[in-house]
């Protein structure tokens, strides 16, 4: 499996993440090498294999709605980069 | 003193031989001596810790205290401690403060132990090496030209060098193992779901488990037995009471059965780690086990499948860094697309950024059956393998991993070699299994590990094996040169 730069562009901006011009190249030749790796896996046939989500095929717990968790706003608040009255400040969105 | 175990530290407390005070302030100066060079410890806690040690004297003197009561740890820093720098290894979280503590800190808080600092780790935990740090790169005190292995290289190395008797970690691939085989010490991963993974940031969810770095296996034990069980807050936690580790760890191993897998013993393996760790079979055997060779015909697809289902799983975890509300931000963004590239950009490193856009691509329009459906099939295939083995063998013995420490910068550049660094350790994290290293020796004056795998939640039986081994051996009381001397 050979992966493009544009490959690389449309990925990088799929998850949001800006990559420099002139290391595109290498990202391309680093995740095809891995993509190479990967597809060992075609060397099996799993069509009737059920996928694993959990090691031990446990699911999901409930809880009840109840509220557990206090306000803590002010706390959380003091990692942000930017805010105002209480708000995380983002660049304007909406013109 | 460095070198005493856990049993024996406690003991001297209680006795009011030592304070805490002392036996923390002991470690800090041991840290402040040695670390300059290995780089293992990235944020010291010295003045909560004095504080939490005198607490500590008090509830000794109270008679209101545990085995780990007193007793000084570090912490890998990506567990979040409220009130100090949670890092991850990573600028993105450099100036990131937690707000709360993750449920096994928390656990160790209540049975006494004292706090002295957070562990140096490869960046969110992605690296076998621990080159992909923000911080810098560890030093393996027993040669400071090699790598510690990775993520829990800072843990590994610090207790290696006794800068601490025991350290958390993490192992989502062999973060716990590799290293612990590299650096020469004990490092045991539990069964998924066993440790709380509360306030342990996510790389892998299906894979993440924490443990314990230690000397032996009995401290390793005495640690695991109080970071261990059910946790409300994290959803994946099993509600299964936890066995008592300490009860079986003097049991005889005559009769039990250990498998060799026939796959992790081919041509291929290093003659040096093959003979290593053959001797260490022939010493359990000499301890009345039984030998048997088994096979895990699907395990040489655990690096591949490892590789689409731990970059999916990082590139949803890693998409909340997206510098709005916590972390880090770039200069003057100009419009919110920009504020996430950038910050993502500046605020991650290579390994990280190669990790999300590989889970992006694998989970991206038309290519999610191919891939990452694949990759969870492949998973059943190997877990399978293991259930099947288990029926004829009561644990599994292999070597850790497939050199000793390699040297700084050797597969910094190629990422392929690297990942097939943990191909003895990744299946286990697949299948959710147990497992742990144990220093058996010595290769080009280097450590070896052997790994042991056990069955779910027979965590027990593996540290029984690795006690009964260690009464055999006394590899793991090897001290690297230079670290010997009392400062």
């Amino acid at each position: 499996m050979s992966i493009q730069s544009e490959d690389v562009l449309k990925i990088a901006h799929l998850a949001r993440l800006g990559i420099q011009q002139e290391q595109v190249e290498l990202y391309a030749s680093d995740l095809s090498n891995i993509m190479n790796l990967v597809e060992q896996m075609n060397q099996v046939d799993t069509s009737d294999i059920e996928p694993m989500a959990h090691p031990l095929d446990q699911s999901q717990r409930l809880r009840s709605d109840v509220v557990t968790e206090v306000n803590q706003r002010e706390t959380l608040q003091q990692n942000a980069p930017d805010i105002e009255d209480g708000l995380f400040l983002v660049p304007r969105v909406i013109d | 003193m460095y070198n005493k175990s856990l049993q024996e530290l406690s003991s001297s407390l209680q006795d009011k031989e030592i304070s805490s005070v002392e036996l923390s302030q002991y470690f800090l100066n041991r840290i402040k001596h040695f670390d300059g060079e290995l780089n293992s410890v990235i944020t010291s806690n010295e003045e909560a810790a004095l504080v939490a040690a005198a607490e500590a004297d008090k509830r000794i003197q109270s008679g209101d205290s545990g085995l780990l009561t007193g007793i000084p740890l570090l912490h890998k820093d990506i567990f979040c401690t409220q009130g100090l720098r949670t890092s991850c290894g990573s600028k993105m979280l450099d100036n990131f403060v937690a707000p709360y503590t993750a449920t096994a800190v928390t656990k160790l808080e209540q049975a006494g132990a004292v706090m002295l600092g957070k562990t140096n780790m490869d960046e969110f935990a992605m690296g076998s090496s621990n080159e992909t740090s923000f911080y810098g790169g560890v030093k393996n005190p027993w040669d400071l030209n090699t790598v510690p292995g990775g993520s829990s290289g800072g843990s590994a190395a610090a207790v290696a060098a006794r800068l601490a008797p025991i350290a958390s970690g993490t192992d989502t691939g062999g973060s716990i193992r590799q290293p612990a085989a590299f650096c020469g010490i004990t490092g045991i991963k539990p069964t998924y779901g066993r440790v709380s993974r509360y306030g342990m940031i996510a790389f892998a969810s299906s894979l993440d488990q924490a443990g314990t770095f230690a000397k032996s296996a009995e401290d390793a034990a005495m640690m695991l037995q109080a970071m261990s069980g059910f946790d409300e807050k994290d959803s994946t936690s099993v509600n299964k009471p936890v066995d008592d580790l300490l009860a079986n760890l003097g049991d005889s191993i005559k009769g039990l059965t250990v498998g060799l897998p026939k796959e992790f013993f081919t041509d291929d393996l290093d003659s040096g780690i093959r003979e290593t760790i053959e001797t260490a079979i022939d010493t359990i055997k000499s301890a009345g086990a039984h030998i048997k060779e088994i096979s895990l015909p699907n395990i040489n697809l655990s690096v591949p499948a490892y590789y689409v289902v731990a970059p999916a799983e990082c590139s949803a975890n890693l998409s909340r860094f997206d510098g709005v509300r916590f972390g880090y931000r770039c200069d003057s963004p100009k419009d919110l697309e920009d504020l996430y590239k950038r910050s993502r950009d500046e605020g991650f490193g290579d390994e990280v950024k190669r990790r999300i856009m590989m889970g992006a691509y694998v989970l991206s329009a038309g290519y999610y059956d191919a891939y990452y459906k694949k990759a969870q099939q492949v998973r059943r295939l190997i877990k399978n393998d293991f259930v099947e083995a288990f029926k004829g063998v009561d644990i599994i013995a292999s070597p850790t991993a497939p050199s000793v420490a390699f040297s700084a910068g050797e597969k910094k550049d190629d990422p392929v070699s690297m990942y097939l660094s943990d191909i003895f350790t990744i299946g286990v994290n697949l299948a959710g299994l147990p497992g742990m290293s144990v220093p058996c020796g010595f290769v080009d004056n280097k450590p070896v590990g052997l790994q042991l795998i056990g069955n779910y939640f027979e965590e027990s039986r593996l540290l029984n094996v690795a006690h009964q081994y260690q009464q055999l051996t006394d590899w793991h009381l090897a001290v690297p040169a230079g670290y010997e001397q009392e400062v």
